[in-house]
């Protein structure tokens, strides 16, 4: 298995995404902001298309649509930010991320017309499609791209964790004790966005939300400790992607990314039922 | 492209000066006018719901089932049925999951949107699985995405209205005890209404909406349809009857006129649907935030940084 360049890409690219995943997972789980990381991996796809139509390298419109995007969810989540332990309903800054991001997504219509009138009929879903890797497809450049990109991302919020969970649990306090709770709030959103811009180009966006919800929802429920639980949270992640590329190369016909997020939301199943 | 497809490039359409002589060219075609009739029962659909989605909080839940139709449409051209069918099962039963597993035993919002995140991540990697499996290329893939307006049959329409009447009679059955219980959950469980199960069946009823609306404007743009219209009336005002009937107009507003532009442009219906309704929303939005930025210049002072330590 590991004789194989692609497997080695894949496991390489794929620690360090996941561990990235799981790191800055813990706190989108603990502030509710799944669906602003899935909303960030939407806008990767028109991002890139801008770029693209309009000639540029794919990766400024992929990685400036994320970010921008991720910037203005940030601020408007301080007004709608409900914190941890708050049942029941989500912040009312949902709606509005589900507004921008099919807007975001109806623009990337328009550029994929644009893309595949402009690109002398070639389609532009193909073109969308060599856009967006598959794990098992990765270049050994990409692979080592993917791996640093992912291990910044993971350090940056480990960087930022102690006044960040401050912020996060309680606003209040950590707003009177002089933190910059919305600065970190924008900041960490920001941050969501490149770890969603490069997941999304190196292994796809369905890992990047299955990666970034499943371990760290598993990864609360089993560690009290904050620091524990972050920790847990990247180790569960790449464990998941480990036992999913593992069983992706094994079993024919079953994609890697479908083993790797089972696995995944699996580990999370179980995890509900000890604690 | 289609036989429809064939008959719009063949006669070039452009819009003159004459409003009334554009307006008769586009319900000349068949097409044009089943694409309105569907667009139409879509918008009131969508609308309805979705105003009960976007005041019960659920926007990722919708976005979730709305990603339903890449599993269903995989899983149908699998076992060889028509990929209307593998949508509509398919986000009927992620309703389902969603309401089953997110809600209830004091989950924190938290881990119910983690949840919701992993039955989406779940649903998609499944039908990784299943054109893995498939082994062919999904065909209309730019449809299933986008939508397409151009070859909508009559059985489709009578299929979305079939769809729409048992979806809003429904709606229109639970709407009185649902509104209580997504206002006040815990007042509506004292007062003995199933406010738990209530949350599940209107899951299955945005399911069937969401399904409905993708063939319209696609899978990744429901959201101008379900969402849009909706949010925007409830900022405009809190009558929860005016309220859904703006919804109602708007979303038919954006419907006509999307689809309308769309048809003497180059450009996909989504674009011009999604900006219509994206330009309504952001004009509500700014008109209300202006107005509440005035009143609370002139009534309330700025109230002190602190206030959470001295609470």
């Amino acid at each position: 298995m590991f004789s194989q360049e692609f497997m080695r890409n894949a496991l390489l690219a794929g620690t360090f995404i996941a561990l990235a995943c799981g790191v800055s997972g813990w706190f989108v789980v603990l502030r509710g902001q799944v669906f602003a990381g899935d909303a960030l991996s939407h806008v990767a796809f028109p991002g890139a298309l801008a770029a693209a139509a309009a000639g540029v390298d794919e990766r400024v419109g992929l990685f400036g649509a994320t970010i921008a995007v991720g910037a203005g969810i940030g601020l408007l989540g301080q007004r709608s930010f409900t914190g941890r332990g708050t049942v029941g309903a989500a912040p009312a800054g949902d709606t509005a991320i589900g507004a921008v991001f099919t807007f975001v997504l109806g623009l990337g219509v328009f550029f994929l017309t644009l893309f595949s009138t402009s690109s002398g009929g070639g389609s532009g879903i193909q073109a969308a499609h060599t856009l967006f890797g598959s794990i098992f497809g990765l270049g050994s450049g990409e692979a080592r791209l993917a791996a640093v990109i992912g291990l910044a991302a993971g350090l940056m919020t480990l960087l930022i964790a102690r006044p960040l969970l401050f912020a996060s649990i309680s606003p209040d306090v950590a707003g009177a004790r002089g933190v910059p709770t919305r600065l970190l709030g924008i900041g960490f959103v920001m941050l969501l966005g490149v770890v969603a811009a490069e997941a999304t180009q190196a292994v796809g966006a369905l890992l990047l939300l299955g990666l970034l919800a499943a371990p760290a929802a598993a990864a609360h429920r089993l560690a009290g400790n904050p620091y524990a639980g972050i920790a847990l949270a990247g180790l569960l992640a790449v464990a998941a992607m480990w036992a999913g590329l593992a069983l992706g190369y094994a079993v024919p016909g079953l994609p890697p990314s479908t083993a790797i997020v089972t696995i995944a939301v699996g580990i999370y199943y179980a995890s509900t039922l000890v604690a | 492209m289609t036989t429809a497809g064939m008959v719009i490039m063949g006669t070039d359409p452009h819009l003159t000066w004459n409003i009334a002589h554009d307006f008769s060219e586009v319900l000349e075609y068949h097409f044009m006018v089943n694409a309105l009739l569907a667009g139409s029962v879509v918008a009131v659909m969508a609308g309805l719901l979705g105003w009960f989605m976007v005041l019960r909080r659920e926007t990722f839940a919708g976005h979730t089932l709305s990603m339903m139709a890449f599993p269903g449409a995989a899983g149908a051209a699998l076992i060889g049925v028509s990929a209307t069918w593998g949508y509509f099962g398919f986000c009927v039963a992620g309703g389902l999951v969603i309401g089953q597993f997110s809600g209830g035993r004091g989950r924190s919002w938290s881990e119910q949107s983690a949840v919701i995140g992993s039955v989406q991540a779940l649903a998609l990697g499944l039908g990784f699985l299943f054109v893995s499996l498939y082994g062919g290329v999904l065909g209309d893939l730019d449809n299933l995405l986008f939508g397409t307006f151009i070859g909508i049959s009559n059985e489709q329409v009578l299929l979305l209205t079939g769809v729409a009447v048992v979806a809003v009679a429904a709606l229109a059955v639970l709407g009185r005890p649902l509104l209580f219980a997504s206002v006040d959950a815990d007042v509506a469980s004292a007062k003995g209404v199933p406010a738990r199960a209530l949350g599940v069946v209107f899951l299955v009823l945005l399911g069937l909406a969401v399904a409905a609306t993708s063939q319209i404007t696609g899978v990744l743009l429901v959201f101008a349809l379900l969402l849009m219209p909706a949010a925007s009336a409830q900022a405009i005002t809190a009558r929860p009857g005016l309220s859904l009937a703006l919804t109602v107009a708007i979303g038919l507003v954006v419907v006509w006129l999307g689809l309308g532009i769309a048809y003497f442009s180059i450009y996909p219906a989504g674009f011009f649907v999604t900006s219509i309704s994206f330009a309504i929303y952001v004009g509500v939005q700014a008109t209300v935030w202006a107005r509440s930025r005035t009143r609370k210049g002139l009534q309330i002072p700025e109230q002190p940084r602190a206030e959470g330590v001295i609470a």
